[in-house]
C-alpha cells in the first residue's frame, strides 16, 4: 500500500498554494464567465446569475455531505431516491390533511432516516460495499415512492411553500442563502473539527485509524446520516420549485452531484480532497450549464461536455503526478 | 528549477483554460447555428419566439418544432427550439429559466407535467413573456392558450372502437402510454375508458394501462411485460407514437400477427412497415408539422396583440387559415382538425411526408 502522511499543517509556499486544484477550478469557473459572456449578451445580467443559481442549487445541498462520503472512499448512489421519497412522503402525508409545517418536519426525518440504515447496513455487513448497499438501498426507496403514489403526481402545497425554491431575501434568492448557510456549517465540520480530521484519517488508512481509537463504524453511519438529512433538504427545494412531486423526480441527481465532487478534486480513493473545491465545482458545473442553455446548445451535445469535463478533471491530476514522478528521476 | 517549473505548469493550464473556451466557442456557434438558422449578428432586434418539447430523439417531436420553425420564419422572426434529454418537468424549468433570460416574446411548450411548471411559467408571464402550450397542456394558470390537435373525445372513442372491431368485439385490451404526468394522453385515456362503460363493451376488459415514458427500451419491455403478464392480451392501444412504434416491433419479433392487435397515434414514416405488413392493420395521427405550425402563428398573434387568448378571439394561421378560440375546462384553446386514419391504402403516400 502506497504510504500517506498527513500533515497537520501543510507547509505553504507561494507556488504550493497556486498549485492547489482549487486554484485551476477558480480559473476554469473564471474560464467559463469569460465564454459565457462572449456567447451571451444575457449572461453577464446581475438578475440572470441570480436567477441561474435558483435552477441549479437545488441538488447542491448532497454535494456536501457527499464530499465527506468520499474522502471516506465510501459512495452512496441512493440519494436521489432518497429526495424522491422523502418528498412524495411529504406530499402524500400533505394532501391525506397533516399540516404542511409537520410534513416537512417528518421528510427531513424520512431523509435522515433512509441515510441512517444505508450507514448502519454499510457498517453491519462490511463484505458489502458502499456501492452494493445503496445500489439495494436505491431501488428499495424509489421503489417504496412508486408504490405510495404509483405514477401519479402530488402537490397543491400551500403558497408559502413556494418560497423555498422561488422566494428572495433582500433581492438574494434564499435558496442561495440556505446552501451558503450550509456550505459553512460542512466547511467547518470538515476542517476544524476532529471530526474532519478523523474522516481524512479514515479515508487515507481506516485500519490505522480503527487502531488510533477512532470510532470508525460510528463516523460513517454519521456521515451517511448526514447524507441523508441533506437529501432531505434537496427534496424540499426541489419539491417546492416543482410546485408538485413524483416518485421519478430527482433521476439521475446521484451521478451528477457525485460528478460535481470528483470535479472538485475530492479522490474517490478517499482521503483527499477539500470542501471548498467541490462547492466551486457546484458553480462551475452550474453557470456552465446556464451559460450554455442560454445559447441553446442542445441536450445531447451539454451531455457530452459534461462528460468531457468530469474525464479531464478526472485525468489531470493523474497527468500531474506522472509528470511530478517522472521528473524525481 | 522547481520554481521554473511551477510556473511553467500554472501557464500550461491557463493556456488550456483560454483554448478550451475557444474550442468550446467555435462548438457552440455550431450548435446555435442548427438551432436557430435565423441567428445573425442582428440578435437584439429580432423578435424571438421559443419552443420546449418533452424531450429530445422523438420524431414526432422534432416534426412539431420543425412546424413551428417553419411558421416563426415565415413570418421573418428567430426560432430557439429546445428539448431536454429527459422527459421531466425538472428539466423544462431550468429550460424556461434559460430563456427567460434571453427575453424571448413567445414561449410554446410540450408539458411533460401540467402543474409542475406552473411556477416557472407564471415568472415567464410576469416577465412579459407570451406563454402557449400545444399538444400537452399545462394547467389553465400557466398559460394563455393551449393548440389542440384534434378532439380529445374523438381521439380516445376511435381507438376504442378501433382495437375492438379488430379483436372482434371481446377480449383483454391493454393501453401503453407515454409518462404517466402526460396530460394529453391522460386525457385521452380517460375518454377510452368512457368509451369502455358503453354496454356495448361488456366483453372488452381493459386489463393496465402501462407507462413507456416515451422512451424506446422502456416502451418496448413494457410491452413485452404486458405479453408476459395478461397471455390472453389481444390487443393494445397506444396513444404515442414512440409506444406504437415499440410495440410494433415487439409483435413483429415475437411474430405475434393476427394474435395480438395494434393500434394508436403513429407517425406514418415509423408505422408504414408494421401497416404494411398486417401487424397494425390502421393507426391514427394528425399532422405534427400542423400543430407546430398553428402554435407558432398563434405566437406571434399573442405577441403583436391580435389576440389575448380569450374565447372568440379569431387570428389567421397562415396555410391553415382563419382559427377561433374556444374554452377548454378552465381555460382556452385552438383546435387543429381531426384525426387522420392511416391504414394499408394510404400509408404508401404518407410515409415520406411525414
Amino acid at each position: 500500500m502506497e504510504q500517506r502522511l498527513i500533515a497537520n499543517k501543510k507547509e505553504l509556499t507561494l507556488k504550493g498554494f497556486f498549485l492547489q486544484w482549487e486554484w485551476l477550478l477558480v480559473l476554469l469557473l473564471i474560464g467559463v464567465f469569460v465564454m459565457n459572456s462572449n456567447l451571451s449578451e444575457y449572461f453577464l445580467d446581475s438578475a440572470n446569475l441570480r436567477d441561474a443559481t435558483m435552477g441549479f442549487l437545488d441538488k447542491a445541498f448532497i454535494v456536501l455531505p457527499m464530499v465527506f462520503i468520499i474522502l471516506l472512499g465510501d459512495i452512496d448512489i441512493s440519494v436521489a431516491s432518497i429526495v424522491a421519497l422523502s418528498s412524495v412522503i411529504m406530499a402524500d402525508l400533505y394532501n391525506h390533511g397533516v399540516p404542511m409545517e409537520l410534513a416537512v418536519i417528518i421528510c427531513l426525518a424520512i431523509g435522515t432516516i433512509c441515510g441512517w440504515v444505508n450507514g448502519l447496513l454499510i457498517v453491519k455487513y462490511k463484505e458489502l460495499s458502499a456501492v452494493i448497499v445503496t445500489l439495494a438501498t436505491m431501488i428499495i426507496y424509489r421503489g417504496i415512492a412508486y408504490i405510495l403514489l404509483e405514477d401519479q403526481a402530488s402537490g397543491k402545497f400551500p403558497s408559502w411553500f413556494k418560497f423555498l425554491g422561488w422566494g428572495y431575501v433582500g433581492g438574494i434568492p434564499f435558496i442561495l442563502i440556505a446552501f451558503v448557510f450550509f456550505a459553512v456549517v460542512f466547511w467547518i465540520l470538515l476542517h476544524k473539527t476532529t471530526f474532519g480530521r478523523m474522516v481524512y484519517a479514515m479515508g487515507n488508512n481506516a485500519t490505522a485509524a480503527r487502531f488510533s481509537g477512532i470510532q470508525v463504524d460510528k463516523i460513517k453511519i454519521i456521515v451517511f446520516t448526514l447524507a441523508g438529512l441533506m437529501s432531505a433538504i434537496t427534496a424540499l427545494f426541489l419539491t417546492s420549485r416543482m410546485g408538485s412531486t413524483r416518485p421519478n423526480i430527482a433521476m439521475g441527481y446521484e451521478l451528477e452531484v457525485i460528478a460535481m465532487v470528483v470535479l472538485g478534486g475530492v479522490s474517490t480513493a478517499g482521503g483527499k480532497g477539500r470542501m471548498i473545491g467541490a462547492i466551486l465545482a457546484v458553480f462551475l458545473i452550474g453557470f456552465l450549464r446556464y451559460g450554455l442553455g442560454l445559447v441553446n446548445v442542445s441536450a445531447q451535445m451539454l451531455l457530452i461536455i459534461m462528460g468531457v469535463l468530469l474525464i479531464v478533471s478526472v485525468a489531470i491530476p493523474q497527468l500531474k503526478q506522472r509528470f511530478a514522478y517522472a521528473r524525481r528521476k | 528549477m522547481k520554481k521554473f517549473f511551477g510556473i511553467f505548469l500554472t501557464a500550461v493550464m491557463l493556456v488550456a483554460v483560454l483554448s478550451a473556451c475557444g474550442g468550446k466557442n467555435d462548438g457552440n456557434s455550431g450548435g446555435q447555428a442548427s438551432g436557430s438558422p435565423a441567428a445573425g449578428g442582428d440578435s437584439g432586434a429580432k423578435k424571438k419566439f421559443a419552443i420546449i418539447y418533452k424531450n429530445t430523439g422523438n420524431p414526432y417531436g422534432e416534426k412539431e418544432m420543425e412546424g413551428y420553425k417553419n411558421a416563426i420564419e415565415e413570418l421573418g422572426y428567430e426560432a430557439i427550439l429546445k428539448a431536454p434529454d429527459q422527459p421531466t418537468a425538472e428539466a423544462q424549468i431550468t429550460m424556461i429559466d434559460e430563456l427567460i433570460s434571453q427575453k424571448v416574446n413567445a414561449l410554446a411548450i410540450v408539458g411533460n407535467d401540467p402543474d409542475a411548471l406552473q411556477p416557472a411559467l407564471e415568472k415567464a408571464m410576469n416577465a412579459g413573456i407570451k406563454v402557449l402550450s400545444l399538444d400537452s397542456a399545462v394547467n389553465a394558470e400557466s398559460r394563455m392558450l393551449h393548440i389542440n390537435q384534434a378532439d380529445p373525445e374523438r381521439i380516445g372513442r376511435t381507438l376504442v372502437q378501433g382495437i375492438v372491431e379488430m379483436i372482434g368485439g371481446s377480449g383483454e385490451i391493454a393501453i401503453l402510454s407515454a409518462t404517466s404526468q402526460a396530460t394529453n394522453q391522460n386525457l385521452w385515456i380517460d375518454w377510452m375508458k368512457k368509451e369502455l362503460e358503453d354496454p356495448k363493451y361488456a366483453d372488452v376488459k381493459l386489463v393496465k394501462v402501462a407507462y413507456g415514458d416515451d422512451l424506446r427500451d422502456k416502451s418496448v419491455s413494457e410491452t413485452e411485460a404486458l405479453l408476459k403478464s395478461y397471455p390472453n392480451l389481444k390487443g393494445i392501444i397506444s396513444p404515442t407514437t414512440v409506444g406504437v412504434a415499440a410495440a410494433g416491433k415487439v409483435l413483429t419479433d415475437k411474430g405475434l400477427k393476427g394474435k395480438v392487435q395494434l393500434t394508436g397515434l403513429g407517425l406514418p414514416s415509423e408505422m408504414a412497415e408494421y401497416i404494411q405488413s398486417g401487424i397494425c392493420q390502421w393507426m391514427y395521427l394528425w399532422n405534427p408539422l400542423d400543430v407546430g405550425y398553428l402554435s407558432g402563428y398563434a405566437a406571434d398573434a399573442l405577441v403583436n396583440g391580435t389576440i389575448t387568448g380569450a374565447v372568440g378571439d379569431k387570428f389567421t394561421a397562415g396555410k391553415l387559415g382563419e382559427k377561433e378560440i374556444i374554452a377548454d375546462g378552465d381555460g382556452t384553446q385552438v383546435m387543429l382538425g381531426d384525426p387522420f386514419k392511416f391504414d394499408a391504402s394510404n400509408i404508401a403516400e404518407w410515409k415520406d411526408v411525414y
